[in-house]
């Protein structure tokens, strides 16, 4: 079936069954490719962009629950000519390693930001615990988002 | 460099399928015709520089996070004398160009990228510069010796200058010197100044393309059902037509490794393959289980195995001293690499011809299996290699099973197929650290220290059965079995190391730090429970066991120690533990402050880290290298296990097979040697200390070993 996305604020028709998580529509059916397949069961996080700006792992959100939705992927975050904050944090703390988890870390942080910009450490470890990272990244991450919060610039 | 390494480097000559590759050596000196046509001057086969200036530097090392094309853009630019904003670092071609000199195939691993490409490297780099300057001193008709380089530019006797990418093309034209003349490394002004990650803007944007992220025009994805046992095989698939009528499904194939179906996108293929109804044959293993390896394991532990290392009369001073012997037996279990980036490889199969794309790293003989498979010659094989999203080992396996998936999925399609593996997949598909049971016995002397150990190691063989086994394996004897038992740095004049390697249906692979993994865990650890048992302070026990050791482990002692504070007073209820190991050359101490959480296990708040890899070409690197190594040890100490029951992996997705998160992260310091010595790597050498530094803290608090990993199911079992 036809189902209207709103995704980086543009709509977007895609034709699938709506039961299928938005995941696998992103990836598949729109190339956007930015937000990642880590578990498939909302345990790691790769997956997590945001839905009306919260945090949503896409892998296990069918479709049809976010048609017509504000849907923000990584692509949306921000490029390379007009970074988010974070983004920006994250380059110059050089916080990434493979890469691989980080769209949905910076979605993860993006959201938390957007709600509590200033979190306490106990606050951060609690948004960002549902993020694994393979490579370790945790510590540049943590003081990353500390940083970006400080400068009040991490909501934007 | 060990000899067993350098002996398995020149395995070199063979693929598996039992071809001869033929020995290539690099010459990174030559320039490929096949790369030509690209935009920008070749200067030398690593470097292309464009009439922008912009350089783009083929990195023969795959990128998987650990920060090679970064540091090795670094070491080009040094030479070059150009600056770093000017690089951007891509996968080389499969070449014999691009040969790593360490192994004698193209390949990343053993920590050996920079030790490997570090003087290769340097050569390109002042080769190209010196072609640069040839090209100025030709248009400008002076002697080069009157010309100088500076950031990019060629600087002529007047002042006048030129930009690299100004004399790219006529730089091109001239003949590599075979031996430039290279920097004194106190001229180094970017060796050894932390770099960020060239690829670090693709990255955080989510246009980096990993092996995953490829799309094709008309690409299938495919799954793959795999039998539940290892060793087992589909007898047929029951509801072929239901599966068949499943929207986007275009086919079901039996395939080596299952039963593959292919649809349209992912989650068709997913839907359709979780749909399939398909009657297995469970083949010989059915009835293996994790608790009967172990029992079986420690039943082998106490005969005598095929020696290894016999120094002094270990055995004989056992017997005499068995009043004061110490003993104790280490379990270890299975585990998975478990990458963050699924596996995955995309092939399309035409007439007589294949490519092939994939984040995979022993290209070489990838080439050559994906040849042998299709019967085609590997150069009729264009393999593209992958940004990749962690790999840890899994990811270079000589069977290249993930990219063999995606060969026979794609075969006869006339398209491109892409295999997914899902996390299930990846838990339960084998290729693990092998499970490991260690015995170890020592006798004390008066003095405390010991002067017997015999130590038998119970694995499964990484290497037998492979095509490096010619070279890793003598006498019965796997060298990466042993690794880190034998040559044991301490001063033990009775020493005494021998292997059982049983054979058991379970696929096997190095794993970050491969053999250390486990001999680290179990020598470190029973060496603090010698320590405690002769009343010492581990530290200084050590002291005394390195005296006319290497100076380099001291020196690594010495600087976690001081930086750590070991000795001062710590908050109520935190100990300290320590663990020192040389491994792929490099040297690594850490100290866990630790406390006791709930169940006795022990939570990590601080680590001090102190390596030794001579040289630090990127130090942010080499410390993002080494708290990764902690987070990835830590890991796998608390909760990694793959438990066999049944012929089945318990296992199956990040719920039980559990990942350190953030709010379990510890405060991880990592402290550099300052050294002179050529560069070693960093990739493994972290590792092995973490899980003995842990049970060694957990030892000092509770004054209880800890004899099977990992600590979390441990207790939880007893």
């Amino acid at each position: 079936m036809t189902i209207t996305l709103n995704v980086n604020g543009r709509d977007r028709a895609v034709d699938v069954d709506s039961e299928t998580p938005l995941l696998w529509v992103l990836r598949d059916a729109l190339g956007l490719t930015g937000t990642k397949f880590g578990c498939g069961i909302a345990q790691c996080g790769a997956c997590t962009v945001h839905v009306e700006g919260q945090a949503r792992r896409s892998c296990v959100t069918p479709v049809r629950a976010v048609a017509g939705r504000a849907i923000t992927t990584i692509e949306g975050l921000g490029d390379r000519d007009n970074l988010h904050p974070l983004q920006q944090v994250w380059l110059d703390d050089d916080v990434v390693q493979c890469g691989y988890c980080q769209a949905g870390q910076l979605m993860s942080a993006a959201a938390l930001l957007q709600s509590n910009p200033s979190p306490s450490d106990e606050e951060i470890d609690l948004a960002m615990s549902g993020n694994i990272c393979r490579c370790g990244t945790y510590d540049r991450i943590r003081k990353a988002i500390r940083r970006a919060a400080t400068s009040g610039k991490g909501g934007s | 460099m060990s000899t067993t390494r350098r002996r398995f480097l020149q395995v070199s000559a063979l693929a598996s399928g039992g071809f001869a590759l033929g020995v290539a050596l690099p010459n990174p000196m030559r320039t490929l015709a096949a790369e030509a046509s690209e935009d920008g001057a070749e200067l030398t086969a690593f470097l292309r520089v464009h009439a922008d200036g912009r350089i783009v530097f083929l990195s023969p090392n795959i990128e998987m996070g650990q920060g090679v094309f970064t540091s090795h853009s670094m070491i080009v630019a040094e030479e070059l004398d150009a600056e770093i904003e000017r690089f951007e670092a891509r996968h080389s071609p499969v070449d014999a160009a691009y040969i790593n000199p360490l192994f004698g195939v193209m390949g990343t691993g053993g920590s050996t990228s920079t030790p490997a490409f570090w003087m290769p490297l340097r050569r390109v780099g002042a080769a190209a510069r010196a072609m640069l300057l040839a090209a100025a001193a030709e248009r400008w008709n002076v002697p080069v010796a009157q010309l100088r380089t500076d950031r990019g530019r060629v600087i002529g006797p007047g002042g006048e200058s030129l930009d690299y990418g100004e004399l790219a093309q006529d730089a091109a034209r001239q003949t590599p010197p075979a031996e430039p003349a290279l920097k004194h490394p106190a001229e180094f002004r970017l060796v050894g100044k932390s770099t960020r990650r060239l690829e670090g803007p693709q990255k955080v944007t989510g246009q980096a393309t990993f092996g995953i992220d490829l799309q094709l025009p008309g690409m299938l994805t495919a799954i793959v059902a795999r039998p539940p046992v290892f060793g087992g095989s589909s007898r047929g698939v029951r509801n072929e037509f239901e599966i068949l009528a499943m929207p986007g499904v275009h086919k079901i194939k039996s395939i080596s490794s299952g039963v593959a179906v292919l649809a349209e996108s992912y989650w068709q293929a997913k839907q359709a393959c979780d749909r399939l109804e398909i009657d297995w044959d469970a083949g010989a293993n059915a009835n293996l289980s994790s608790e009967e390896l172990y029992g079986r394991y420690e039943q082998l532990a106490q005969t005598t195995g095929a020696m290894v290392e016999d120094q002094g009369q270990a055995q004989a001073r056992l017997q005499a001293g068995a009043d004061s012997a110490v003993s104790a037996t280490f379990f270890m279990p299975y585990l998975a690499h478990a990458p963050m980036e699924p596996l995955n490889a995309t092939a399309h199969v035409r007439d007589g011809e294949a490519e092939v794309w994939a984040g995979t790293y022993m290209q070489t003989i990838d080439q050559a299996n994906i040849a042998h498979r299709l019967g085609l010659p590997p150069q009729k094989v264009q393999l593209h290699t992958m940004l990749t999203g962690g790999a840890f080992g899994r990811r270079a396996n000589l069977e290249s099973d993930f990219i063999i998936d995606a060969v026979e999925a794609a075969r006869d399609e006339g398209r491109p197929v892409k295999v997914v593996w899902t996390r299930e997949d990846d838990i339960r598909g084998g290729k693990y650290r092998p499970l490991a049971v260690h015995r170890i016995e020592a006798a004390l002397g008066a003095d405390g220290m010991p002067e017997a150990w015999l130590q038998r190691v119970v694995t499964q063989s990484i290497m037998m059965g492979t095509p490096f086994e010619p070279f890793a394996v003598s006498n019965g004897v796997d060298r990466t079995s042993v690794e880190g038992a034998i040559e044991m740095p301490y001063a033990i004049p009775h020493r005494c190391i021998e292997l059982h390697t049983p054979d058991v249906g379970v696929s096997r692979l190095w794993w970050r730090s491969v053999g250390h993994t486990h001999t680290g865990f179990a020598g470190e650890h029973f060496l603090d429970i010698l320590a405690r048992k002769a009343g010492q302070d581990p530290v200084e026990y050590r002291r005394k066991l390195l005296q006319g050791s290497d100076p380099r482990l001291l020196g690594v002692l010495d600087l976690a120690v001081e930086k750590a504070g070991w000795g001062q007073r710590l908050p109520e209820g935190h100990a300290h533990g320590v663990a020192l190991r040389k491994s792929f050359s490099s040297y690594a101490c850490q100290i866990f402050e630790c406390s006791l959480g709930p169940d006795g296990i022990p939570v990590t708040h601080r680590v001090t880290c102190a390596v030794d890899v001579g040289i630090a070409v990127n130090p942010w690197n080499i410390e993002q290298q080494v708290q990764g190594a902690v987070v990835y040890g830590l890991t796998a100490a608390l909760y990694g296990a793959i438990e066999l029951e049944g012929g089945r992996v318990r296992q199956s997705n990040f719920h039980d097979y559990r990942m350190l998160r953030m709010h379990e992260m510890p405060q991880i310091e990592v402290h550099l040697v300052k050294s002179t010595e050529s560069p070693t790597g960093i990739g493994e050498p972290g590792v092995p200390p973490v899980a003995p530094a842990l049970a060694n803290a957990k030892l000092a608090l509770s004054g209880e070993p800890t004899y099977r990993l990992p600590f979390v199911q441990a207790t939880r079992r007893s």
